[in-house]
């Protein structure tokens, strides 16, 4: 078992490192960069932008620049962002932490939702409930996350029950520890919702079809020929098994959250990793694209690897080399 | 009493092609016919959408900025629009009683060029006056038709969609066929390269491949640029699945034969191996066109695709990102609802052509 942690945590070093070296390239592939709007500012002498390039590496070839990029990194020191005019690990840790809550609630939520929907979809197969629930998977599957934003937006506006974007209230500092943390929620339900919501309908219908399989399956028949309770023959027996391959599309489908997350928050005005690299993007910070390309992808990994750690726990026929 | 049933004869006719058969399961998957025709209607307007737009895309109306949407009503045999009066200085529009235009149809009205070439005038309907517009689902913040807007983006909208996909799938077929068939270190490396691209979160690779393109390029080079991006991300997860299966098609008799015969590698890998791909390749793309559509959507959302005063859903749905906009004039979601529609439609053909491939399904 731990063997094959270790290897799979260094099975990620050379992904991290390709990931950052083809974002690295990407971006310096890009026309200009931060400094080339500074040149145009009469008020700012060419000395200083130079000077300021020279002190960041922006004059030297990219590969060099990448290898002063990856010494700070393995130092812990994710670079400067020129836009902000501050650390960039100061700024990836806030907004790392904020895209991370949103995906963790919006998958408790839409795990929370999906699984017992889905059991009860398959155990009454074929009633108006079991249409209902595959009218939801249809709708919900094809619904575009950045409509399903916009329409929560304008629930928030319309009555007022929820802050219109943001993570906070402007008044966030005066509040007390409570109130901060009721705050805090309070700006949170309403991304996670649209979050869960464009991830709950694939785990539904993978739940119900799982379901429906295991019911078929002779050990169940044999359950039930033995005089077990319906019930105890589908959530003591049946479920359990369904559960297993369903943690197998949890891995995949983190891709699709941290891509809603990312619309959600631009839409939303949520400020995590997505909200932060359309920003970078636009002030051509060029070390924030590349840090939150990275970062994102690393949250990725981790959320497989996860996955895979879960699923080895739940199934004892897998074994881990 | 049940008649007696012809007895069957044997061997008078041909077995149904494996496209027959294919075509036999797929009728009886009425949604999925539901969701084939809803997308040939959908093309069929968006080829012919200049005509069928009442209005050019860029037709700015100075009395109409977030006119209400006007609904035709009939009136003896005709139908009628209504003169509308805006409150001063609100944008609230009501329609004036009694005062009303007919439509028409064929309609001269604003230049355009059907199918970007021949020059026309005619619309499909309209009244002909300025002053009795008909905008079916309102106007934005510049008073231009919604409604025409629509049209005209789902020119873009959904032919990216098709472009992209038959680009990517294409290189994802050529170089998963090659991958499979030549494995050792040609193989691990098109492999590891797909591994990194499907490890980065899709709109952050989207983003970043976005920033080494020049700002103030044309119109048609952004939709050439929004292709590229959206092929260079697609081809990895098909040229996977086409290794994969490569490796077991390669080592049938028929690979064989054809190598015996001294054909080429490339040509047993087009000609031989990737036709056996093709059911699986077309309900992929069936279910992935949705993809490409969103990805369309959220670059000229987010305002890195598709430019103004050009019409895309994704450029149109940025006007109803302005709470204050969505809150007082909501049918400036109207695009939201046709992505909806177009990715269902995608969605139901994808699952029944999915059923209709599997053979052992009824």
């Amino acid at each position: 078992m731990w063997s094959y942690v270790f290897k799979r945590l260094l099975h990620m070093i050379p992904l991290l490192l390709g990931v950052s070296l083809l974002t690295f390239l990407l971006m310096s592939l890009a026309p200009g960069d931060y400094y080339t709007s500074l040149l145009q500012n009469p008020q700012i002498s060419p000395d200083v932008v130079a000077r300021l390039k020279a002190q960041f590496h922006l004059d030297r070839p990219w590969y060099i620049q990448y290898f002063f990029w990856l010494d700070g990194v393995l130092h812990g020191d994710l670079g400067y962002s020129m836009a902000y005019h501050i650390s960039a690990t100061t700024l990836m840790v806030g907004r790392m932490w904020n895209t991370f809550l949103l995906s963790f609630f919006a998958l408790i939520i839409a795990w929370g939702v999906a699984v017992p929907l889905g059991v009860w979809a398959a155990v009454k197969k074929d009633s108006w409930i079991d249409h209902a629930c595959s009218l939801i998977a249809f709708v919900g599957l094809s619904v575009p996350d950045v409509l399903l934003s916009l329409l929560a937006l304008w629930f928030a506006a319309a009555t007022g029950w929820f802050p219109v974007g943001g993570a906070q209230s402007p008044l966030y500092d005066f509040m007390s520890p409570a109130q901060q943390f009721w705050d805090r929620v309070h700006h949170l339900i309403l991304p996670a919702l649209v979050l869960a919501a464009s991830s709950l309908a694939g785990i539904m219908r993978q739940m119900r079809s799982n379901l429906l399989d295991t019911l078929r399956t002779e050990y169940v028949t044999a359950a039930r020929a033995r005089g077990l309770a319906e019930g105890w023959v589908v959530y003591k027996h049946a479920l359990r098994n369904a559960i297993n391959p369903l943690l197998t599309i949890f891995g995949y489908s983190l891709a699709g959250l941290l891509s809603g997350a990312f619309i959600v928050e631009n839409i939303m005005a949520w400020p995590g990793l997505g909200r932060l690299t359309m920003e970078a993007f636009f002030a051509k910070d060029s070390y924030l694209v590349v840090d939150s390309v990275v970062m994102a992808t690393a949250l990725l990994i981790a959320g497989n690897f996860i996955a895979d750690l879960l699923l080895a726990w739940s199934d004892p026929r897998i074994r881990l080399e | 009493m049940e008649t007696a049933r012809p007895i069957a004869t044997p061997g008078t006719e041909a077995p149904l092609s494996p496209w027959r058969l294919f075509w036999q399961r797929l009728k009886r998957r009425r949604i999925a016919l539901l969701g084939g025709v809803i997308l040939i209607v959908l093309y069929l307007v968006a080829l012919f959408a200049g005509f069928i737009a009442p209005y050019g895309y860029q037709r700015m109306d100075d009395n109409g900025f977030f006119h209400s949407p006007t609904w035709p009503r009939l009136e003896g045999v005709r139908l009628v629009v209504p003169r509308y009066q805006e409150e001063p200085g609100t944008f609230n529009y009501h329609p004036v009683a009694g005062d009303t235009k007919p439509i028409h149809f064929f309609v001269r009205g604003d230049r355009y060029k059907l199918f970007g070439l021949i020059p026309s005038t005619v619309h499909l309907f309209g009244t002909g006056d300025k002053n009795y517009p008909v905008y079916l689902l309102g106007a934005d913040q510049f008073g231009r038709d919604e409604f025409s807007r629509l049209l005209y983006g789902s020119q873009i909208s959904l032919s990216i969609g098709i472009i992209g996909i038959l680009l990517s799938f294409t290189f994802g077929m050529i170089i998963g066929g090659i991958s499979g068939y030549s494995s050792g270190w040609t193989d691990s490396f098109i492999m590891r390269f797909c591994e990194l691209i499907m490890s980065i979160p899709a709109l952050y690779l989207i983003i970043s491949l976005r920033a080494t393109f020049p700002p103030g390029m044309s119109s048609a080079q952004v939709y050439a640029m929004i292709v590229i991006i959206l092929s260079f991300i697609g081809w990895a997860s098909m040229a996977r699945v086409i290794r994969g299966m490569t490796l077991s098609l390669r080592e049938q008799q028929f690979v064989l034969a054809a190598r015996s015969l001294g054909q080429s590698h490339l040509k047993v890998i087009v000609r031989h191996i990737l036709p056996n791909t093709f059911s699986y390749v077309i309900v992929a793309a069936t279910l992935s066109v949705p993809y490409y559509i969103l990805g369309e959507v959220v670059l000229s959302f987010l305002g890195v695709g598709i430019q103004e005063p050009n019409a895309s859903w994704g450029n149109m749905l940025t006007a109803a990102q302005n709470t204050e906009y969505l809150k007082n004039y909501p049918w400036l979601l109207a695009p939201g609802a046709a992505i909806f529609i177009t990715v269902l439609a995608f969605n139901f053909l994808g699952d029944g052509l999915r059923d209709a491939a599997d053979t052992k399904s009824l």
